[in-house]
């Protein structure tokens, strides 16, 4: 081989290289500034960094949170839309919003809402009260595969435009620049409380039809979402800046017309970042400043470290559901108070549960209106449990009993061990135990008809009992419990329509305490077993970060030190 | 020749088809669906029931197929359900696949720069201390999962000393995003911190990756050299005093290459195989990495893409290399 054809390949390269070098222009509008990786620290603005990274556990949905149902698309969607209703940070409680008041007529069936003034999108469009009424309007007249998607829609409103009569939604009229009124089709206490679901932020009228917001379709399998699900643009602290599929980052600029306090941070970086030990070494080697959920077993580990594991208020409940659809001695009440007393709850949050969790006396947590305070734990009294399954003639039970695999909720942190603790103590009274475990898509189904017994639980959406008990035992066809087997079910079901259809506030409340005592001492249709803190943690350079029960975050007040 | 590749070529659409075939029905059979995935655990059966009705879900598994076939046959291969919601499936393979190529491509590179010349050494120094050593040092390489060599360099080189990115691809930089191979797309565009930031992300999980090929690379060149050294047209290289150097490219070298080159192709297998638990451990959106997250959310369209484009990938690549084969070895030529 001759010189000139050694060279012939690597002339070749450089001469492909300089073409394709001539036709590739840069896109960047100037230097990288934000760079998120511990080689290329933010700009800054004295002494807090510009940038703060967070990794989330897996990239947003859709970035229209109307279609949405996951954590990762709320946790955007809440620093970009606002709703006319929001949540006092720190808590489950309302507090106005893009709404400064809001009052039911005597029929409790037409609110007037007074709006904020002087509130822009970021697309300049102005927030008035026809913007809001368009919102509603757009997300009550879906197409078949929108009603389909839409499930935080179907859960509270019930049905959609095609079946308006059913719907609780009646109307939504502008009755002046800034008032609304908005009409519902029956008195439920879940309103106006369901107005403060991320799901339904408001969304710049133009560009809800700019995006032809409503032209979600089906392709092959799944959906395909219109223009308006990559362009959000809403009234809220930070502006959409782009999401990235190649890295998996969302990237979010501050409102600087932003009509309240402007967010502290500049910029907000969110990865995509599925599994959970990558977070925390991510956390450690300061490649991001914060994430959510760490595992409990991390959490002195990473406070040894320097960070701060920010502990919320719990606002779930950890159950073991009973199905008696292929095991009828769990129709008896004494096989279900037996398996109850049979489980050792107080060692059970103090060995499997973060600090902060509490055993549970019922289905909701101490903070809702509702709760009945009179109410004690069922005590653990194996003898106790072996005389009532004896008593019911059940001595010799068996329960196909089964828990999720790869999968861990902020209620369960790890369904394994709490499994094994649970059956241990079923098996030390006499209980044969079963074992199934499913994968969690699966997992989901076959609880309706398969287990015996299961492991689930529920974070409250809002300040609400009956969006914990209702989505337990409401449907009376359709639930995990297969409470219609039940001689209670009918009742059950109908007592949660009646109190949640109390006008009175007090009335209500009082209805529902005594819900949860007849659900406890009379029906025991499910084992509520704890109420478990989630947490999230940030370095130590984080200020600011307010903790919500709900999960939903804001990160318009933090900081981050660190800057130059 | 070309007869050659034409054949090989009709046999790998015959292939696709099959196996495009096997994947419908087999991923149908899994448990658990798509909709799951995508109203997660709050949804009710009646929630589910009206999304599944939607998206056809509900119709029997024959129909479902003439549907797809259908699609396919217009070019339509479906939006992703979970990987990326919405998007087209395959623009997602497009936007992975350069992450696993560059990922791949680099590991490659590394196992055959180290692992040529250590198997070349290795033989001609047959016995020696080094010889030893190289061959327990490839049996690590061989016996060692290779995400247990991927999690020790993030806790080491990442974690503990900071020297390289923990996960990801890149920097969040805002960069100019061209042909999706990002070292190459920051040197077209001149964004070199770009280049850096996606070479320095990838030191890690392509070295953890390496470690498979350079073991099988070194084993076979080593063994090879041994092989060819002892052949009579080396020893009348040697006789007739041409230099080590025209004896070692032209005589021994070439000729020991071919089972290296045969298995070199074998090993793109494996390394996709590999690099599904590299991506994983790291972050890394790649193949590996969709392929993981798709199984989870059921994402049939995602799923069927990957694995079919996965599959072509891999029969093409043995057709370049037994393509090469010939190339190297004119006997191969005139059969």
């Amino acid at each position: 081989m001759t010189h000139k054809r050694k060279a012939a390949p690597i002339v070749g390269l450089t001469a492909a290289a300089l073409v394709l070098t001539a036709c590739a222009t840069s896109e960047r509008d100037e230097p990288a500034d934000t760079g998120t990786d511990t080689s290329t620290e933010g700009s800054d603005s004295g002494t807090f960094k510009d940038v703060f990274t967070f990794g989330g556990a897996g990239a947003p949905v859709t970035f229209d949170p109307y279609y949405a149902s996951d954590g990762e698309t709320f946790r955007v969607s809440r620093q970009i839309f606002e709703n006319l209703i929001g949540i006092t940070p720190g808590t489950a409680d309302l507090e106005p919003e893009l709404a400064e008041s809001w009052e039911p007529d005597d029929s409790g069936l037409v609110w007037t809402f007074k709006l904020r003034e002087g509130v822009t999108f970021h697309d300049g469009t102005e927030f008035n009260a026809e913007a809001a009424c368009a919102n509603f309007e757009r997300m009550f007249d879906q197409n078949e595969v929108g009603e389909g998607a839409a499930y935080y829609w179907g859960s509270t409103f019930g049905s959609f435009k095609s079946d308006a009569a059913n719907s609780l939604y009646q109307g939504c009229e502008p009755t002046g620049d800034y008032e609304l009124e908005f009409t519902i089709s029956r008195v439920t206490s879940k309103f106006p409380a369901i107005l403060s679901l991320t799901s339904f932020g408001m969304q710049s009228p133009k560009a809800l039809e700019e995006g032809n917001a409503n032209g979600i379709e089906r392709a092959g399998e799944a959906l395909a979402y219109p223009d308006n699900a990559n362009n959000p643009v809403g009234t809220g602290p930070y502006k959409f800046g782009g999401y990235d599929e190649a890295t998996r980052t969302v990237t979010l600029d501050r409102n600087d017309d932003y009509w309240g306090e402007p967010a502290k941070t500049k910029q907000i970086v969110i990865r995509a970042i599925p599994d959970e030990s990558t977070r925390r070494q991510e956390l450690q080697a300061g490649g991001i400043d914060g994430y959510d959920l760490p595992n409990p077993v991390d959490w002195q580990g990473l406070t040894d470290a320097g960070m701060k594991v920010e502990v919320r208020p719990p606002f779930n409940v950890f159950y073991v559901g009973l199905n008696p659809t292929n095991n009828e001695a769990l129709l008896d009440l004494r096989v279900r108070q037996a398996i109850y007393h049979a489980i050792n709850r107080e060692q059970l949050v103090q060995s499997q549960l973060p600090e902060g969790a509490s055993v549970a006396t019922q289905f909701v947590p101490d903070t809702i209106e509702g709760y009945n305070a009179d109410l004690e734990p069922y005590a653990y009294d194996p003898e106790k449990a072996k005389q009532l399954l004896a008593d019911a003639g059940h001595s010799d039970l068996k329960l196909v009993f089964a828990w999720p695999s790869e999968v861990t909720r902020p209620y369960m942190p790890d369904p394994q061990g709490l499994y094994d603790a649970i059956r241990t103590d079923l098996e030390a009274v006499g209980i044969t135990i079963e074992t199934v475990t499913d994968p969690w898509g699966q997992y989901l189904d076959k609880a309706y008809t398969e287990y015996d017994a299961h492991f689930l639980g529920w974070t409250g959406d809002f300040n609400s009992v009956d969006n914990f008990l209702a989505s337990f035992f409401g449907n009376l066809e359709n639930n995990r419990f297969a409470t219609n087997l039940q001689d209670f079910g009918a009742e059950l079901s109908a007592e949660l329509v009646a109190a949640d259809g109390i006008a009175d506030e007090a009335e209500r409340t009082a209805a529902y305490e005594e819900i949860n005592r007849r659900i406890m001492e009379e029906w025991l249709p499910a084992l509520p077993i704890s109420h478990s803190p989630p947490a999230i943690v940030v370095s130590s350079d984080v200020e600011g970060l307010i903790p919500s029960p709900l999960t939903a975050e804001r990160f318009d007040t933090i900081t981050v030190a660190g800057g130059n | 020749m070309l007869r050659y590749i034409v054949r090989r070529l009709a046999q790998l659409v015959g292939v696709t088809v099959v196996l495009s075939m096997l994947l419908f029905f087999w991923l149908r059979s899994l448990p658990g669906g798509p909709v799951n995935a995508m109203l997660g655990e709050r949804a009710t059966p009646d929630q589910k029931a009206r999304l599944e009705a939607v998206l056809g879900l509900d119709q029997p598994l024959h129909i479902q197929y003439v549907a797809y076939v259908g699609r396919i046959l217009r070019g339509e291969f479906g939006n992703s359900s979970a990987v990326l919601p919405g998007a087209d499936a395959m623009d997602i393979f497009l936007a992975r696949f350069p992450a696993t190529i560059e990922l791949s491509l680099v590991a490659v590179t590394i196992a055959i720069i180290a692992a040529i010349p250590l198997g070349y050494i290795a033989a001609r120094r047959h016995g020696s201390i080094l010889d030893n050593a190289t061959i327990v040092g490839s049996l690590v390489g061989i016996a060692v999962p290779v995400f247990f060599t991927a999690f020790l360099l993030k806790y080491w080189f990442a974690v503990k000393y900071g020297w390289l990115p923990v996960s990801g691809r890149q920097a969040n930089l805002g960069c100019t995003r061209i042909t999706k191979f990002f070292i190459l797309d920051g040197l077209m565009t001149r964004e070199f911190d770009c280049a850096a930031s996606a070479l320095k992300h990838l030191i890690l999980p392509s070295i953890a990756l390496a470690t498979i090929p350079f073991a099988v690379i070194f084993r076979i060149t080593r063994a090879s050299v041994l092989d060819v050294v002892s052949e009579d047209y080396v020893r009348t290289a040697e006789a007739k005093g041409l230099t080590n150097r025209v004896i070692r490219s032209r005589h021994i070298l070439r000729n020991a290459m071919l089972p290296v080159l045969t298995i070199i192709g074998l090993q793109v297998g494996s390394l996709l195989a590999g690099a599904i638990l590299t991506e994983t451990v790291f972050n890394y959106p790649g193949i590996g990495e969709a392929l993981v997250s798709s199984f989870r959310g059921r994402d049939y369209a995602v799923l069927q893409i990957l694995i079919l484009m996965a599959a072509v990938v891999f029969v093409l690549v043995n057709l370049i290399v037994d393509v090469l084969y010939a190339v190297v070895d004119p006997r191969v030529r005139t059969r």
